[in-house]
């Protein structure tokens, strides 16, 4: 029960939040938004029992890259921009897109089988929680066994990153 | 204990929500947050698959995912104030320096 009620608060949490991100006509208010979002997420995903990307979700979304959207959001002139029309004449293309995301919703619940005693297998109990745990050191040992290259290449993506924003930022490209 | 679908169920909206914003938004900024929005809803896919079948393959596919979003945010706001400072403009359908 007090699982659920945490569940649905987080998650009402993160929808509304969303929605007032793409709604709401400044930018800065958009970035709140989106930092409550975020961090109803991370709520989320402390309600899965995933502490490690709890931890990672705040430090890194919530304290780096929205700290980086606050600061450009400040660099650029919003002034004029908020007097501009907001939203382009794309509603019918959103809400179609919207209708084909929900149907597709639809279909994968109705396809998703069955196992032997006929439940559906996404209503099905998560297993054992003690699988998990210790979460961190289980989230290390993936990372450093499994996935050491794509854990590596990871590091060059952010190195090419770092070096694309420097350039960017110089006076003269 | 929430049962799987309801945690697809949310990924689900909030990734609607953020295609309904990338779509639909001119400013840039939000576009690129709703961008944001969307990766967000992957990774909560990821990690209630992650619980569901007790393997924590799906968190650590968050962390790479998480890795992008990061270096996804710093080209792209790099770019924009490049941009802004060229044409001082912020609008989407303004961005029309490649069209011939």
């Amino acid at each position: 029960m007090f699982d659920q009620i945490i569940f649905y608060f987080f998650s009402g949490l993160a929808v509304v939040g969303a929605v007032l991100v793409v709604t709401s006509r400044s930018a800065v208010y958009s970035a709140v938004f989106l930092i409550t979002t975020l961090l109803a997420t991370a709520g989320i995903f402390l309600t899965l029992r995933a502490e490690f990307l709890f931890v990672v979700q705040i430090i890194l979304y919530v304290g780096g890259i929205m700290v980086l959207f606050v600061f450009v959001i400040m660099l650029v002139n919003l002034d004029v921009a908020l007097h501009q029309v907001q939203f382009n004449r794309q509603k019918w293309v959103a809400g179609l897109l919207g209708l084909v995301l929900g149907a597709e919703l639809f279909l994968t619940f109705y396809l998703s089988g069955k196992d032997q005693q006929g439940r559906d297998i996404l209503n099905l109990p998560p297993a054992a929680a003690t699988l998990l745990e210790p979460n961190t050191q289980r989230v290390g040992d993936a990372l450093f066994n499994n996935y050491l290259i794509p854990f590596e290449i990871a590091s060059i993506l952010l190195l090419v990153a770092l070096v694309g924003a420097v350039v960017m930022g110089k006076r003269r490209i | 204990m929430i049962p799987t679908s309801h945690y697809l169920i949310l990924s689900l909206l909030l990734f609607t929500i953020g295609v309904i914003g990338v779509v639909t938004r001119r400013n840039v900024v939000i576009i690129l947050m709703s961008i944001e929005l969307i990766l967000n809803a992957v990774n909560i896919n990821l990690v209630a698959f992650s619980r569901h079948l007790g393997s924590v393959d799906g968190q650590a596919f968050a962390i790479f995912i998480i890795t992008d979003a990061a270096a996804e945010a710093v080209v792209g706001l790099g770019i924009i104030i490049a941009f802004f400072r060229n044409r001082e403009t912020l609008l989407a359908d303004e961005m029309d320096l490649l069209r011939w």
